[in-house]
């Protein structure tokens, strides 16, 4: 018998360095707690793990609730085929979001607290509940691809008869929490900068959460079709590119109208990080919005796939400038993450390619995957619940 | 009725006798070389902190809206009547959120520990609910911290300055700072010379979150009926079209 090794690519070197980096981080993380393992500090109690892990992991993963309400409940018949890759990465993102908390929470072993210990006051609270609960209708929106899988049938029913109810309750809580992470720095404006601070963050939040769960789609849309040799839906994706450039637009407008009742542009003179990391932010969904006006754009699969990365970016970067950069000079401090932040920070997104990968190549998540019986089914049964 | 702190800096000599007594009373060790530091921490809950020839402290302000209770996702912080703002070690996660949000940057946390605490001054509940002196202010040795009713407190303050206008600032931090302390400031300089954030909102902060969180069930209420009222609206027309479909 002959033992097989598995290959050894560039792809999986990387990967096991950055787990093995990761390691090493968690035993620092365990052994000597959040002092030795970060560079948070009094003045600057929220590093990394809050500011990516949490904020742009939560929003990333928002292709879920979108395309299920543009499917499903805006029946848009037509973005089906990508409907699943988007709930298998919500699925992934939210529990990766919850790994991320047991690594920043000083007590991960009381993570289930705020489900028992009320306080409805708290943002952070809301938040808590909301990404419980639309874990598990996650969960759920996921099962039917693990019950195709297996041909359980009986289970698959039940799973759509309640589908309807299922899907506009994630949908709301979507709507709930995405906003909410915004809504949590509503009570530092002392602290948190100008070009950034507005009673309106929650809905900033919500709308860019939105568009970049749409950029997120086209994006694994595009790595999966290479990863598993797919032929690209590209028509398709170019429409939802059209949708993006729409809704990076109202973002973008909704921003400056606000900066204007708001006279902060006279901030924009001043030379300072925050003015350049701003500009950044703004050029990364400003350029993308105007370039996916263009239909040469949207049907080229490479440029199409470069303005959602742009896009994807341009919300990490929003992301980061509300969590981190933008309250460090109102925190009286400078923050840079430790390595050890980073390498958890790297496992836990490489982790998340992983798995996508696995989940992808061994379950009915892209349409067109050899169970079509499964799938020929599943359409029949789908009719079921329209009849009104 | 509620008890807060009064501090006159013109009255204190940095003689850091409140360091002391809050230290023994908190059980955290205390010696020359934890005195020489001016800034609070996990294991100083109060400071003297010299700025110039002058003195000023710094400890939690028991805000009377306070904003850490108010984030605190399972209510480990919560504003007594008496006064102090008082910390349940037994619920808190760990999540920070009230350090985040605390205009005064006062919580801060046991960085090193493995099953680590927020920490932060009390305002002595505990010995206010006998009756008692806050630490600080029974350490004093002459009277620049005490402690007492805030009203009659922000009267006496009041009086001070209208007794010896050329002597003070002619105001008291902490009346609307944040929408109130428990602790209340004099000084003979504006306040931003001894430290003091003059920055922070004059209104209570959990204002700012709730004026959100309060349309949560407006939202989900709408919300539902919208989305349900589109997905019936269009799931009806597609099976319409569909039926329509079949007769042709
Ligand atoms: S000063 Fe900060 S920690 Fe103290 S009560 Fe006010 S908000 Fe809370
Ligand atoms: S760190 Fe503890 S006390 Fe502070 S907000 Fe979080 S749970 Fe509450």
């Amino acid at each position: 018998m002959k033992v097989q090794f598995p290959k050894i690519t560039v792809w999986r070197a990387i990967f096991a360095a950055i787990m093995l980096s990761g390691l090493a981080a968690t035993y620092l993380r365990v052994m000597y707690g959040l002092g030795g393992s970060t560079n948070m500090s009094d003045k600057f109690p929220w590093g990394l793990w809050i500011g990516f892990d949490v904020m742009c992991g939560v929003a990333l993963a928002a292709g879920g609730f979108t395309l299920v309400a543009m499917v499903h409940i805006f029946n848009v018949e037509a973005y089906k085929p990508v409907l699943r890759p988007a709930i298998l990465t919500a699925f992934l993102g939210y529990s990766l979001v919850v790994v991320g908390l047991l690594f920043d929470l000083g007590r991960p072993d009381r993570l289930w607290h705020p489900l028992v210990m009320w306080n409805p006051h708290s943002v952070m609270f809301e938040v808590a509940w909301c990404v419980t609960l639309y874990t598990t209708v996650l969960f759920l929106e996921f099962l039917p691809m693990v019950f195709e899988k297996f041909g359980m049938h009986k289970p698959l029913e039940w799973i759509h008869r309640i589908s309807v109810p299922l899907m506009i309750l994630g949908v709301l809580l979507s709507t709930l929490h995405q906003s909410s992470l915004g809504s949590l720095f509503l009570i530092v404006p002392e602290k948190l900068y100008p070009l950034w601070y507005t009673p309106i963050l929650p809905l900033l939040f919500w709308v860019s959460a939105i568009a970049v769960g749409l950029a997120m789609t086209i994006f694994e849309s595009w790595h999966s079709s290479r990863a598993f040799g797919r032929a690209l839906e590209l028509p398709l994706l170019a429409s939802m590119g059209r949708v993006l450039a729409v809704l990076m637009s109202v973002y973008l407008w909704i921003r400056f109208l606000d900066m204007s009742h708001r006279h902060v542009f006279g901030l924009l003179g001043r030379n300072r990080t925050e003015t350049w990391l701003f500009g950044l932010e703004i050029a990364l969904m400003a350029i993308p919005a105007v370039l996916l006006f263009q239909a040469k754009v949207r049907m080229r699969p490479g440029a199409l796939y470069a303005c959602a990365v742009m896009v994807v970016f341009g919300v990490i970067t929003n992301r980061l400038n509300v969590g981190i950069t933008g309250l460090e000079a109102g925190s009286g401090t400078h923050y840079f993450p430790k390595w050890s932040e980073v390498a958890v920070t790297l496992s836990i997104v490489a982790a998340g390619f992983a798995i996508f990968h696995f989940v992808a190549q061994n379950f009915p998540v892209f349409e067109g995957h050899p169970h079509e019986a499964a799938l020929a089914e599943l359409e029949e049964t789908e009719e079921d619940p329209v009849v009104v | 009725m509620s008890k807060a702190i009064l501090y006159d800096s013109t009255l204190c000599i940095g003689c850091k006798a409140c360091e002391g007594g809050c230290a023994e009373r908190w059980g955290l060790p205390y010696n020359d070389k934890i005195a020489a530091e001016e800034t609070i921490s996990a294991h100083k809950l109060t400071a003297v902190e010299t700025h110039g020839e002058r003195y000023s402290r710094r400890l939690c302000m028991n805000c009377q809206q306070p904003a850490c209770a108010s984030v605190c996702p399972v209510g480990a912080l919560q504003k007594t009547a008496l006064g102090p703002v008082v910390y349940d070690a037994d619920k808190c996660m760990g999540c920070r959120y009230c350090m985040q949000a605390c205009p005064f940057q006062v919580p801060t946390y046991e960085w090193d520990k493995r099953l680590p605490k927020m920490r932060k001054c009390d305002m002595c509940s505990d010995r206010q609910i006998k009756g008692k002196q806050t630490a600080c202010a029974e350490a004093c040795p002459v009277g620049a911290t005490v402690c007492g009713e805030r009203d009659e407190l922000l009267t006496e303050a009041r009086k001070r300055i209208a007794e010896k206008p050329g002597g003070y600032y002619n105001k008291v931090y902490g009346v609307q700072e944040v929408g109130g302390t428990s602790v209340l400031y004099l000084s003979a300089v504006p306040f931003e010379q001894i430290g003091l954030r003059t920055n922070v909102p004059m209104e209570a902060l959990p204002e700012t979150t709730w004026r959100v969180l309060e349309l949560v069930p407006d939202v989900v209420s709408t919300g539902t009926v919208m989305l349900g009222g589109i997905w019936w609206i269009t799931n009806r027309r597609a099976e319409v079209a569909k039926k329509e479909g079949r007769r042709k």
